[in-house]
């Protein structure tokens, strides 16, 4: 298949928080820059965040970037990066400062400064009181943040290629990657974008399970793209489960409902959490919030155990002036999705697939990296950031208003990087690049167009494995019903080669959009089980039954999956801190 | 098994490929009595049950991405937040967003409203340097900017007005409009009078008549005419 091509000094494949971030640092450095998107950039996932973006700025409160560090350390459960984390809370406030020069609409203080509310996991001096670190406009700051970030990249006039999708990457013999294919989701048009770098910022993956926050586009595409390149994922089994999902319809409930004061209660009114984290309460890590509503429920004390069972989340005690102006896109969609006025009723939640912890491993600048004879080597042309990205700062559980800062943190520190590299003339120029080359990351176009239309729907098998997935290798899990998804996944698989693109058309065909994204799914889900199983212990949102001990003789490392014989290798801890000592682990209480 | 009912749908289908003019297609669907799910998530069922080359856009299915604007029973709205039960009539008409080329079934192209939207220069603009930390805005001043910063860009306002019709490629339409207004009020954004110079002719701003059409069916619940308004009364204290 020929296919025509566009070169660039850099392409960057998704526009969410973290793409945008690194387009906009890019383009204003003066680089060729192209941003590739399956969806109008402010459709995607990161304009559903909403509580806000964590960073020290102390307006609150008295604050230190060290006890944020401390926090997420901890809240990682000993298994997240501390180089990575010490950066991510170091450069967070200026991060979170260029954000309002931009323009964001940050909710104010009375003083002017920028409103920081309370969120779960935050301590003042290191495990101390309860502190107020998480940067909001009202609570819709992911939506506040993407806009702004689009609204920017408006003005650095960045070439974004809005409604194409990326297929696979382009590897020379050595494992440099040399650009990526895509297709035009209007006309279905063919290109192969070479590039000088490329940066994968394709969002998470929650469609994998049935119940998920997530919106219908995250199909863990980057996740995909990396497997098939022979490139490894890590600690894919750190699947974060949020607490206050709505029963039944999954949309996100803000943890900042209880930091502004709201509580779970079980169908006796009883405030639960104080049982299981006497100090925070409703403010502990979000695995420990949402174990604990699973057992309350396990205890028959939910309240409709027939149906989607569910505990509740109340704020009418917050008063209507407080809901409408800090919670208002809660109190909408509360309405909207549970029929449920908050300053009237409790909102009935359940925890709810929400982010992925694992993914692409990198380093500090964002570099993709593989791992072989017990060493790091950078993949040449590659970076990753945002989701998709194990920087990893979130080790085995995210830390609420972690992920937005994560995304503007690492967006820009990937493009500082490459400015940089460019900068002493280091960024590899545009070689030649091979038909075959080019044609091997066409592979699985090619596959489903010339599928028969006789053969089973795509949509069957996604559904089935997201089932296999909410079952299996949900918020407990066990060696013995592990064994049993496993198999039942390499079955869906089996299907998923058999499968049918029932319709062949060009313009617009959504269908083969969905089915290249299960695809991607179905790499997810593998590597998500391999994982999962061969962590033989319990850590942070990874909860075994039959290990309900954390490790640390034989698990402070980072699991590493490569898709090739579902290899699974392992990778050290970063323990080395540049500018304090590292933080030893501890047994985590709230 | 609980009880079910049987709903029907006529909905706008076209494909250019294999079609020569649009048609209405019906469809049938059981849906359990004892739910009442949104109108994506039926269209997600007749795509997976029936007919795979239906076509419509979609992401967050929460109403806050703009993704699934679309014309349902008459009025614009989203697919993702509309509830079965407010759907009263005996089949649910759906079409794509008027005022648009439709690409493919429910798929228009927007191009003509996100280069409006652009028009504006819709950043935000400060002729100093910035400070080192963040620049200080009253609570007060923050207030301006709530009903202006939501929108999230999924057309129902501009593709139900008569005046975008009309003028598509003058008038910048009540969604473009709002967010010019949203930079209009921040106390941030030291470019007020430029802004305003750059919409100043008979068409950018005062094509609207102000029949509010992109008030009733705003998703968000947002209010474009009034801030249309307002940037006229700027114009016209900018004037005196």
């Amino acid at each position: 298949m020929t296919v025509a091509r566009k070169t660039f000094d850099a392409v960057i494949i998704g526009a969410g928080g973290a793409g945008m971030r690194a387009a906009l640092q890019l383009a204003n450095s003066g680089l060729k820059v192209a941003l590739l998107s399956k969806v109008f950039p402010t459709r995607s996932h990161t304009v559903s965040a909403q509580g806000g973006i964590t960073s020290a700025l102390g307006n609150a409160d008295e604050d230190d970037w060290r006890w944020h560090m401390y926090d997420t350390v901890k809240g990682a459960d000993y298994i997240g990066d501390q180089d990575c984390i010490e950066y991510l809370c170091k450069e967070g406030p200026q991060a979170v400062y260029e954000l309002e020069h931009m323009g964001l609409p940050f909710s104010r203080m009375d003083n002017g400064k920028i409103y920081q509310r309370p969120f779960g996991g935050q301590s003042k001096n290191f495990g101390g009181e309860q502190a107020a670190r998480t940067c909001a406009a009202a609570d819709r700051t992911g939506h506040a943040l993407l806009h702004t970030l689009y609204q920017q990249n408006i003005k650095a006039k960045t070439h974004i290629f809005s409604e194409w999708f990326a297929l696979d990457l382009v590897r020379d013999e050595s494992g440099r990657v040399l650009g990526t294919t895509a297709f035009c989701i209007e006309t279905g048009e063919v290109v192969f974008f070479q590039a000088r770098v490329c940066i994968l910022a394709t969002g998470g993956a929650g469609r994998i399970y049935q119940s998920t926050t997530n919106a219908h586009i995250n199909t863990g595409d980057g996740f995909g793209m990396a497997v098939r390149a022979g490139i490894p994922l890590q600690d894919m089994e750190m699947w974060q489960f949020h607490p206050t999902g709505i029963a039944g319809a999954g949309t996100l409930v803000t943890e900042g409902c209880r930091g502004e004061g709201g509580y779970l209660i079980n169908k006796d009114g009883e405030r639960f959490m104080e049982r299981y984290a006497p100090h925070v309460k409703d403010l502990a890590s979000r695995d420990v919030v949402s174990r604990s509503i699973a057992l309350e429920l396990r205890a028959g004390k939910g309240f409709d155990p027939k149906g989607v069972d569910h505990v509740k989340l109340k704020l009418d005690h917050l008063g209507a002036d407080l809901i409408k102006s800090r919670l208002p896109g809660i109190r909408e969609l509360s309405k909207t999705f549970a029929g449920v006025d908050p300053i009237v009723d409790a909102i009935p939640v359940v925890p709810t697939c929400h982010y992925s912890m694992g993914g692409i491993p990198t380093n500090i600048h964002a570099q993709v990296v593989t791992h072989y004879k017990g060493k790091d080597h950078v993949v040449d042309g590659l970076y990753a950031v945002g989701e998709c990205a194990c920087v990893s700062v979130h080790g085995a559980n995210r830390l609420g208003g972690n992920s937005l800062l994560d995304l503007v943190v690492f967006g820009r520190a990937a493009g500082i990087h490459i400015e940089q590299m460019w900068k002493v003339n280091e960024l590899p120029e545009l070689s030649d690049v091979s038909d075959e080359a080019i044609d091997a990351s066409l592979a699985r176009y090619t596959r489903w167009e010339k599928s028969t239309t006789t053969g089973e729907s795509p949509a069957i098998i996604r559904d089935a494995m997201q089932r296999v997935m909410q079952e299996d290798f949900g918020v407990f899990r066990t060696g013995e019903v592990m064994d049993q998804g496993i198999l039942r996944l390499q079955a869906l698989r089996e299907r998923l080669n058999a499968a049918s693109l029932r319709d062949k058309s060009k313009i617009f065909n959504t269908e083969r959009v969905a089915a290249l994204e299960l695809d991607n799914l179905m790499a997810t889900a593998c590597a998500t089980a391999q994982s999962a199983l061969a962590r033989t212990e319990s850590r942070g949102a990874h909860s075994r039954e039959d290990y309900p001990e954390r490790d640390d003789t034989n698990w402070i490392k980072h699991t590493l999956y490569f898709e090739e014989d579902n290899r699974i290798d392992y990778r050290p801890v970063n323990q080395s801190p540049k500018y304090v000592e590292p933080f030893e682990p501890k047994k985590r209480v709230y | 098994m609980t009880d079910s009912r049987i709903i029907n749908l006529s909905i706008y289908r076209y494909n250019p490929e294999t079609d020569t003019k649009p048609y209405m297609k019906p469809y049938e669907l059981s849906v359990s009595t004892a739910n009442d799910p949104m109108l994506l998530t039926l269209l997600e069922r007749l795509k997976a049950e029936q007919d795979p080359t239906l076509s419509f856009r979609r992401s967050c299915r929460e109403g806050v991405c703009g993704s699934d604007g679309m014309n349902i029973n008459g009025a614009n709205g989203l697919a993702c937040i509309t509830p079965l039960s407010t759907l009263k009539s005996k089949t649910i008409v759906v079409r794509p967003l008027t005022g648009f080329a439709v690409m493919r079934d429910l798929i228009v192209d927007m191009s003509t409203f996100f280069k409006q939207y652009e028009r504006i220069k819709p950043y935000l603009q400060n002729d100093t340097a910035p400070p080192e930390q963040e620049r200080l805005q009253s609570p007060k001043d923050r207030a301006k900017l709530d009903g202006l910063y939501e929108c999230i860009m999924c057309g129902c306002c501009t593709s139900s007005c008569p005046s975008f019709w009309w003028n598509p490629d003058k008038f910048v339409g009540p969604a473009g409009l709002l967010q010019a207004r949203r930079f209009l009020a921040d106390s941030r954004d030291t470019a007020t009078e430029k802004r305003l110079e750059e919409m100043q002719d008979p068409f950018s701003v005062f094509r609207c008549r102000s029949i509010m059409n992109c008030a009733s069916v705003c998703p968000k619940g947002l209010n474009p005419t009034h801030a249309i308004s307002e940037i006229r009364q700027q114009m016209l204290d900018d004037e005196t």
